[in-house]
C-alpha cells in the first residue's frame, strides 16, 4: 500500500480552508478519481486529505442564460441537466464523452479541471524512467519537459465558452477566467493551473451566450469510448442567412493546456456555413504547432475535426 | 453473517480452499526438499493476515454493506475495495487494475455505480453500499445474474461481478435503448476474454425484467 495519510471530513468552506492551511502536504479530496490513482502510483503524496464532499457546492443551474456549476457537482449530474444541455450542448457532450459512467458518477467538476498530465514519466514510479517521442504528444504549448496533452474534455468546452472559475482561500474569493486559470507548463510540467496552495475551487460560471445553443463537442479517440482524446474540438457558431457571423473554437488533445484557436475563429467570420467555408477556415488550425515525426498527423486531424465539428454545429443551427 | 463468504456450494468456500492450498504448498515444498527433489524457489507464499490484526493508527469506520452495518478498524488510506475484500470478507468485488481503468471493482454507493478502488472506505461512511453479494433475494438470483448465466455472458468470470453491478445500474439509468447505447454506457467495464456480445445480450434480456 502506498504511504499513509491523515483524513478530515469538513462541512464548511471555512473549515476546509483552515484544515488545508494548517498542514503541509494537505490536499482536498472530492471524487478522488485522480488523487487516489496518482497516490497509488506515488506521483501525489498527500500527508492529509481534507474531504470536501459535504460542502454545499453541488448545484447545476442556468438562469438568465448564465450557467452556474458547483465545484462538487458530479460530471454525471451536470451531464443530466436538461437546461445545461439546451443552452450549452457543448458542455453536456464534453462531459458525456469523457471517462466512464462510474467515473462520471464520482468525479467532481472542480476536480475535473485539476486533472494531471497523462505523462509516462509522471505516472511511472521509476524515477529513472525517460520519455521518448510519442504519437499522443501535444503539438501546442510544448516544452522540453512538458509534452502530454491536457486530459480534460470539459475544460476544452469551458475554454470555448470563456467560462470563469470561482476560487476561495483564507484571503478571500477570486474569480479567474479559464484562459488565466490554465498555464503552459514550461519547466514545471505538473503545474498546469494558476491555483494557489490551499485554494479551493467552489464553482464554475459560464456567461450567457445565446448562440451557444448551436454548439458541439467532437472527440476523436483510439477506441470508440472510454479513452482520452487524440484530438477534440469544441465549437459554437452564430449563423445568419447561411453565413457564419461569430464563432468559438477550442481544441483538446493537442495542447499542454486547453487550446483556444482564435485564428480559426477569425477565419470563420463571414464564411458560408458549409464544407468549403469550414475547410478554408480550418486550414490555419495548425499555425504555431511544434511537431515531430510521430505526432505530426495531429495537424491534419485537427483541421478535419474542426470541419466536422463546424458541420455538426451548423446542422444544429439548421 | 460477518466474515463469511456466500459460497456456491456447501462446505468449503473457494477462498478458504485457496488459503488452505497456500498453506499446504509450503508443507509440500518442504517435504520435497527433504527428499532431494527440485524446489521452485520463485514461489512466494504470503501468509494470510489474521482476522484480528488491526494496523497501527486504525480508525473506527462503520460501513453499511448490503443493508448490514459493520464496525471496522481501518486506516484512512484503506480503499472501499480493500475494506470489502480484506476486512469484510466480501471477495465478490474484484481487484483488477486498482486504478480506475477496468471496472472490475464496480459497486453501488447510494444507488449509483462507482469504482470501489478509487473510493476511500472512510469517505463511504453513512452511505448505502451494495456489492454483488447483495443483489440476489435469498436464493433467487437477480434478473441480471440470471441473464448472464442464460446468455453465457462470461468466460473466466473475473470481470463478471463488476459487469453485473454496472449492468444493473445501466438498466436503472435507462441506457439500454440500443446495442450501441449499451456499449457506450458499459464501456467502463473491460472484459479481457472478450465476452462483450454475450454481455450485451444478457443486458438486453434482463432490461425489461429488472427496472428496479
Amino acid at each position: 500500500m502506498s504511504a499513509p495519510f491523515g483524513y478530515e471530513a469538513v462541512k464548511t468552506e471555512a473549515d476546509a480552508i483552515k484544515a488545508a492551511g494548517g498542514t503541509a502536504g494537505a490536499m482536498y479530496l472530492a471524487g478522488g478519481t485522480t488523487l487516489l490513482d496518482l497516490w497509488k502510483l506515488g506521483a501525489m503524496q498527500p500527508t492529509k486529505l481534507i474531504d470536501v464532499n459535504a460542502l454545499p457546492y453541488s448545484q447545476v443551474s442556468v438562469a438568465s442564460g448564465t450557467a452556474r456549476l458547483g465545484a462538487m457537482a458530479r460530471m454525471s449530474d451536470a451531464a443530466a441537466d436538461k437546461d445545461l444541455a439546451t443552452h450549452f450542448p457543448v458542455l453536456t457532450e464534453s462531459l458525456l464523452l469523457a471517462a466512464s459512467a462510474q467515473i462520471r458518477n464520482m468525479a467532481s467538476l472542480g476536480g475535473n479541471l485539476l486533472q494531471r498530465p497523462r505523462s509516462f514519466t509522471y505516472r511511472n514510479p521509476d524515477p529513472t524512467a525517460t520519455e521518448a517521442d510519442g504519437r499522443t504528444d501535444a503539438i501546442f504549448g510544448v516544452s522540453a519537459k512538458a509534452r502530454a496533452p491536457h486530459p480534460s474534455d470539459f475544460a476544452v468546452a469551458l475554454t470555448a465558452l470563456d467560462a470563469s472559475v470561482r476560487l476561495r482561500r483564507a484571503a478571500g474569493e477570486r474569480i479567474v477566467r479559464i484562459a488565466d486559470f490554465y498555464r503552459e507548463p514550461g519547466n514545471e510540467p505538473q503545474r498546469l493551473t494558476t491555483i494557489l496552495p490551499g485554494e479551493l475551487i467552489t464553482g464554475i460560471e459560464v456567461p450567457a451566450l445565446p448562440w451557444a445553443r448551436h454548439s458541439t463537442y467532437v472527440k476523436i479517440r483510439d477506441r470508440a469510448s472510454y479513452q482520452f482524446a487524440i484530438v477534440s474540438v469544441a465549437v459554437a457558431l452564430r449563423i445568419e442567412n447561411g453565413v457564419v457571423r461569430e464563432s468559438r473554437v477550442a481544441a483538446g488533445g493537442v495542447g499542454t493546456r486547453p487550446w483556444r484557436l482564435p485564428l480559426v475563429e477569425a477565419a470563420l467570420a463571414d464564411k458560408p456555413a458549409e464544407v468549403a467555408g469550414f475547410e478554408e477556415a480550418a486550414a490555419i488550425a495548425g499555425e504555431g504547432a511544434k511537431t515531430h515525426e510521430l505526432n505530426a498527423y495531429k495537424i491534419e486531424l485537427l483541421k478535419r475535426t474542426v470541419v466536422r465539428a463546424c458541420l455538426k454545429a451548423a446542422a444544429i443551427a439548421g | 453473517m460477518p466474515d463469511s463468504e456466500p459460497s456456491a456450494s456447501a462446505g468449503t468456500s473457494r477462498r478458504k480452499f485457496l488459503g488452505q492450498m497456500a498453506t499446504l504448498g509450503g508443507g509440500v515444498a518442504l517435504a520435497a526438499e527433504v527428499a532431494g527433489a527440485p524446489v521452485r524457489k520463485a514461489e512466494r507464499v504470503i501468509p494470510p493476515v489474521p482476522a484480528s490484526y488491526v494496523p497501527p493508527g486504525a480508525l473506527d469506520v462503520t460501513l453499511k454493506v448490503n443493508g448490514e452495518n459493520r464496525a471496522l478498524k481501518l486506516e484512512a488510506r484503506t480503499t472501499l475495495l480493500d475494506a470489502l475484500r480484506e476486512t469484510c470478507g466480501l471477495t465478490g468485488t474484484k481487484k483488477g487494475c486498482d486504478h480506475g481503468a477496468c471496472g472490475a471493482c464496480t459497486v453501488h454507493v447510494d444507488g449509483r455505480r462507482v469504482l470501489s478502488c478509487l473510493t476511500l472506505a472512510i469517505a463511504a461512511q453513512g452511505r448505502e453500499i451494495t456489492t454483488i453479494e447483495g443483489i440476489a433475494k435469498g436464493d433467487e438470483l437477480h434478473p441480471v445474474q440470471k441473464a448472464f448465466i442464460e446468455c453465457d455472458g462470461f468466460q473466466c468470470g473475473f470481470c463478471t461481478p463488476g459487469q453485473i453491478m454496472s449492468a444493473t445500474a445501466c438498466i436503472k439509468e435507462g441506457h439500454t435503448g440500443s446495442e450501441e447505447e449499451i456499449q457506450e454506457w458499459m464501456s467502463g467495464n473491460l472484459c479481457r476474454c472478450g465476452a462483450y456480445p454475450n454481455i450485451i445480450d444478457a443486458i438486453k434480456l434482463a432490461a425489461p425484467k429488472s427496472k428496479a
